[in-house]
């Protein structure tokens, strides 16, 4: 069991992270409404949010460096505050201001951050080549870093999932493979997708080890990871993680969800993993009511301040749309 | 006074030793791709690079497009400058993704923060009955996307000294070689493809054309294989009194447009050599750029001379029916020039 000081920086992570992933919800149906225009508002386009899925990112990041690589996805929110990026910068980016992590160029499904060495793709599944080729840098450089690859279960039917898991293994590379299965690639259930139960087995065809963390765990989670981690760091190759953890928004803000049931997303929300986590952080001790109720108010704090950032931020001048394209 | 002796090297060894003293030189540089260890490259542009650099910096892959390229994307933002290769441009319809969402993509979305440096080679052409899956150049297709430099060397000189410019560039760099100008022992011989090249490591820059012959009565423009192809054509031209000016372009991204211009307004006449599809490619930029910078001084609509828009046949009398050959180039010109 991971030390009461690790147990409180789990929920404290998890909840800056709902946080923040819920004051976006509401800032994206500003300028939204009575009629939806995904164009309209101050954060415009997709909007993938990850809550519910904190205990993924929580529970490997928390082994984690910021000289480690880490990929994420369309979905990256969650995974990129707990590897340490800078929260205002982020919101900025979402904003589409100057101030952003990309000056308004990537927006929130693409996402890099030299300081965390983060990096993220909107297309499933490939995300997974960049990880492993950050992994081979490491090791040609001598550097004990590793990287760690975020993906759901919709991509582990993709091509570059089993290259990237091949390739990965075929060079022990220090990469660890995060799958966060939460049963839905956007309307199609994992069971109409995906030709066997559990992607941790398909560690098995690569010789490499596949874990499954069967509940939206952060300990179990963390655990898991911890080994992965240490393995990879060692110069003992690749690893695979499964998460069963749970989406409690729809698959993009504005989402009817009607391939699921109210009666589904209910049950979801009722066993919501930071709500059961905390609830035990208190039952043993490790956090009292008024800490952890200290820790919703200052997430809240800092959240407000980032959006708030973002919200005064200028945009960039329109004309430097011309620059970067090359360095 | 002794006269040096030539240094006679074959496009595909000139290649592979701007490459060898490039990792010389810097210790991230390192080489991946399907059999360019042992192999040495399909066409030969990794020869003698695994016995020099050991498996370590010479990496041979799975058949595994989208994980070893990539890779180099990642292993370029994390501080190395690897050279993939893919192994036939018309491979890309299994990597795509990474090339274009990915490594060209990467600098700008990060606002200028993340660098890509890797080099991306390729073999491209036909004209030997390889069919419609290892024939294509569609250098017009890449150079269309933004974000990456699309470099096409034409000469056993400019092969090196590209190489060394795209492996120290710090974008990503497309360098697209025809298997006709390598000098390869089982292709149709290419004179062309030997020549002197200068031991020592030395630079051509990218986005600079080169005027390959120099002429007044029409500016013969093009890259890669068809640059030989119109040196054949301006000899002959030459003997009936045409003097045809032969612009290798070198590279499409970035495109010396300035150098089109110049041989406009020097010659008058503009015809562009392409073996890559007619159609919204290269050929057409081309043309454009000559309207939009040199309109005054055309004296006759530019022409063009490109592969038809078909995908390429196998048998030899339908491929040479569509390529653009010597023949077909100065019947072009003479037509150009009114002759």
């Amino acid at each position: 069991m991971p030390s009461d000081d690790v147990l409180r920086d789990l929920h404290r992570q998890m909840v800056r992270i709902r946080i923040f992933e819920e004051a976006m919800v509401s800032v994206y149906q500003e300028g939204k409404t009575p009629a939806f225009d995904i164009a309209a508002g101050p954060v415009p386009g997709e909007m993938h949010l990850a809550a519910g899925q904190e205990p993924a990112a929580a529970g490997v990041c928390a082994h984690l460096r910021p000289s480690d690589a880490v990929t994420a996805t369309h979905r990256p929110h969650h995974v990129a505050l707990a590897h340490g990026m800078d929260m205002s910068r982020l919101a900025a980016e979402i904003f589409g201001k100057d101030a952003g992590l990309g000056h308004g160029k990537g927006g929130h499904m693409h996402l890099f951050d030299t300081e965390t060495n983060f990096g993220c793709s909107g297309i499933i599944a490939e995300g997974m080549p960049t990880a492993v080729g950050h992994a081979l840098a490491f090791k040609k450089l001598g550097r004990d870093d590793i990287a760690v690859s975020f993906f759901g279960d919709g991509a582990a039917n993709q091509g570059a999932f089993h290259e990237s898991l091949n390739l990965a293994a075929l060079w022990n590379l220090p990469v660890v493979f995060v799958c966060e299965d939460n049963a839905w690639a956007i309307s199609v259930p994992k069971d109409k997708s995906t030709a066997i139960p559990n992607n941790s087995d398909r560690g098995a065809a690569y010789g490499i080890p596949g874990v499954l963390v069967a509940d939206n765990d952060p300990v179990a989670v963390y655990e898991a990871a911890g080994e992965a981690v240490a393995r990879a760091r060692r110069g003992g190759g690749p690893s695979l993680i499964e998460i069963k953890t749970d989406r409690l928004l729809g698959h993009f803000e504005g989402d009817p969800q009607l391939y699921r049931t109210k009666e589904e997303m209910d049950r979801l929300r009722e066993r919501d993993a930071i709500r059961a986590f905390e609830g035990r952080l208190v039952e043993t001790g490790a956090l009292d009511e008024a800490g952890r109720d200290r820790v919703w108010q200052e997430a809240r704090v800092e959240v407000d301040a980032a959006i708030e950032f973002a919200r005064q931020s200028p945009y960039p001048a329109p004309e430097s749309a011309l620059d970067h394209v090359f360095a | 006074m002794a006269v040096a002796a030539k240094r006679l090297l074959t496009t595909s060894k000139a290649i592979s030793e701007a490459i060898a003293e490039e990792m010389e030189r810097d210790p991230t540089v390192f080489v991946m791709g399907e059999d360019v260890g042992v192999y040495g490259g399909i066409f030969g542009a990794t020869e003698g690079l695994l016995a020099k650099f050991g498996p370590d910096r010479v990496m041979d892959t799975p058949i595994s497009e989208t994980a070893f390229i990539g890779a180099a994307v990642g292993a370029a933002v994390s501080g190395m400058r690897p050279i993939a290769e893919l192994m036939f441009v018309d491979f890309f319809g299994v990597c795509m993704d990474q090339i274009y969402n990915h490594m060209a993509k990467i600098h700008y979305e990060s606002g200028g923060n993340v660098k890509v440096p890797m080099v991306l080679t390729t073999a491209i052409g036909g004209g030997y009955s390889d069919g419609a899956q290892h024939s294509q150049t569609l250098h017009g297709l890449f150079a269309h996307l933004p974000g990456m430099k699309v470099v096409l060397p034409s000469t056993p000189y400019d092969a090196k000294g590209l190489m060394i410019s795209a492996i120290r560039d710090d974008n990503p760099v497309l360098y697209m070689f025809h298997k006709g100008i390598m000098g390869l022992g089982w292709m149709t011989p290419n004179p062309r493809a030997t020549d002197d090249v200068p031991e020592e490591p030395y630079t051509v820059p990218i986005g600079v054309a080169d005027v390959k012959r120099e002429g007044g009565d029409v500016t013969i423009a093009t890259v890669s294989l068809m640059v030989h192809r119109a040196l054949d054509a301006a000899e002959t031209l030459a003997g009936e009194g045409i003097q045809a000016e032969v612009l290798d372009l070198r590279s499409l991204v970035p495109l010396d447009r300035q150098a089109i211009v110049d041989s406009v307004h020097k010659t008058h006449r503009l015809l562009v050599v392409d073996e890559d599809y007619r159609s919204f490619g290269m050929s057409g930029e081309v043309i454009t750029t000559a309207i939009e910078g040199a309109f005054d001084y055309l004296d006759a609509p530019p022409v063009r001379l490109a592969y038809p828009d078909v995908p390429i046949p196998y048998s030899r009398p339908l491929e040479h029916f569509c390529l653009p050959d010597a023949e077909k180039i100065a019947t072009a010109a003479r037509e150009l020039v009114g002759r």
